[in-house]
């Protein structure tokens, strides 16, 4: 493949317009292509699709009323068929597409709060009152926290499992990343390592992690302006 | 408890003379002018008081016009406030009426960086921090006190 022929650089496809405030965050659907969500501190989510001939963008469903405050991020299961959106409103919301046929029909299925002012992410979540919570879902839509992570100094911006290992990775205001891993099934979730300044981390505010597909990168940025790899 | 004021006597400086702008030559109301210093400044300094006393940033020489630094191109600002105190309490409320006024008067391109001037603040380098970090100014400017006590200092000052 000619890759090194062709033009590499970023061109914008289409811009999405229906947002009335800032879109905090966007996530792919992994189940497969053309479905995105996003989510706004208009406190709502949007579901756009793909449309398969025309290739452009359309809004399918607009998740509001749910959540009171503004939504920080959303996240799908690895199956795409469960949307978790967490909200400063200190609850994570759980949706599921009902009729596959039907966008429209996302509903909240399940409401979990927390009590802290930011959360996260799906299966997980951090907060504003520095703890990563993990949680488990049960059968006939019902969610168990598995368990409460302490160890961060300030707010946890964001959590990533690694992409094959059972294994967590947060990041905080504190500078610091926070490796969690649970070493069996009784002992719960320890943290193993904290990379932080001294080991080669970063030097501020450490805002998200990502990994390769393989999982043998971790990317990180941070607001002391250098993304690490 | 600590009553009273966190600083009981301001030092009041004296309003500084405006500029008058010569741009006598441009008449079309739509063309974009470059934004500068001196009408960031402006917009500082006039509608912003000091959470504790009646005068603005500028009579206690908490901004200067050299504390703006704007590069229109990039869409860029960043105003370095200089607390009156040491140990001001205030400072937090003070960098986040700044960014609150900057943002609801500039253009949404433009990237608002505060800081409080070197050497000004005992806990400097925190407080600009928390001052930056977004996701924390959202989370403030949700909170209908914090937003009530902006919007008390942002009020128009009749001159």
């Amino acid at each position: 493949m000619e890759l090194m022929d062709t033009n590499l650089g970023l061109v914008e496809v289409q811009k999405l317009e229906g947002h009335t405030d800032r879109v905090w965050s966007v996530a792919w659907n992994p189940a497969g292509d053309g479905v995105l969500a996003s989510c706004s501190g208009d406190q709502a989510v949007r579901i756009w699709e793909q449309s398969e001939l025309s290739r452009s963008w359309t809004c399918k469903a607009v998740l509001e009323d749910v959540h009171t405050r503004t939504v920080r991020s959303c996240a799908w299961s690895p199956s795409g068929k469960l949307l978790a959106t967490s909200s400063f409103d200190g609850t994570t919301c759980v949706w599921q597409n009902f009729d596959s046929t039907d966008p429209e029909g996302m509903k909240a299925k399940s409401k979990v709060y927390h009590g802290m002012h930011l959360v996260h992410c799906l299966q997980h979540a951090c907060g504003k009152d520095k703890s990563v919570w993990i949680w488990e879902i049960l059968p006939k839509n019902k969610f168990d926290c598995a368990a409460v992570l302490s160890g961060h100094r300030q707010d946890v911006k964001m959590v990533q499992w690694h992409p094959t290992m059972d294994v967590l990775f947060s990041c905080s205001y504190d500078n610091t990343i926070k490796v969690w891993l649970s070493e069996d099934e009784y002992d719960g979730y320890n943290c193993v390592q904290t990379l932080s300044e001294s080991n080669n981390g970063h030097s501020s505010t450490v805002w998200a992690i990502s990994f390769n597909a393989a999982g043998d990168r971790m990317v990180t940025c941070s607001d002391d302006l250098i993304v690490k790899i | 408890m600590v009553t009273g004021l966190i600083n009981e006597n301001p030092i009041i400086y004296p309003k500084k003379e405006r500029r008058v702008r010569t741009d006598s030559n441009n008449t079309d109301e739509f063309a974009a002018e470059p934004i500068d210093q001196l009408e960031i400044f402006d917009i500082l300094s006039l509608d912003i008081k000091d959470p504790e006393h009646p005068y603005s940033l500028e009579e206690l020489k908490v901004i200067t016009e050299d504390s703006v630094e704007v590069d229109d191109e990039t869409s860029h600002v960043r105003v370095t406030f200089t607390p009156t105190m040491e140990h001001c309490s205030m400072a937090t409320i003070i960098g986040l009426c700044v960014r609150v006024k900057l943002m609801r008067s500039l253009p949404p391109r433009y990237k608002i960086d505060i800081r409080v001037a070197p050497g000004s603040h005992a806990t400097e380098d925190a407080l600009n921090k928390q001052l930056n970090d977004k996701e924390r100014v959202a989370a403030a400017l949700e909170n209908p006190n914090l937003v009530e006590m902006v919007d008390e200092c942002l009020l128009p000052s009749d001159e």
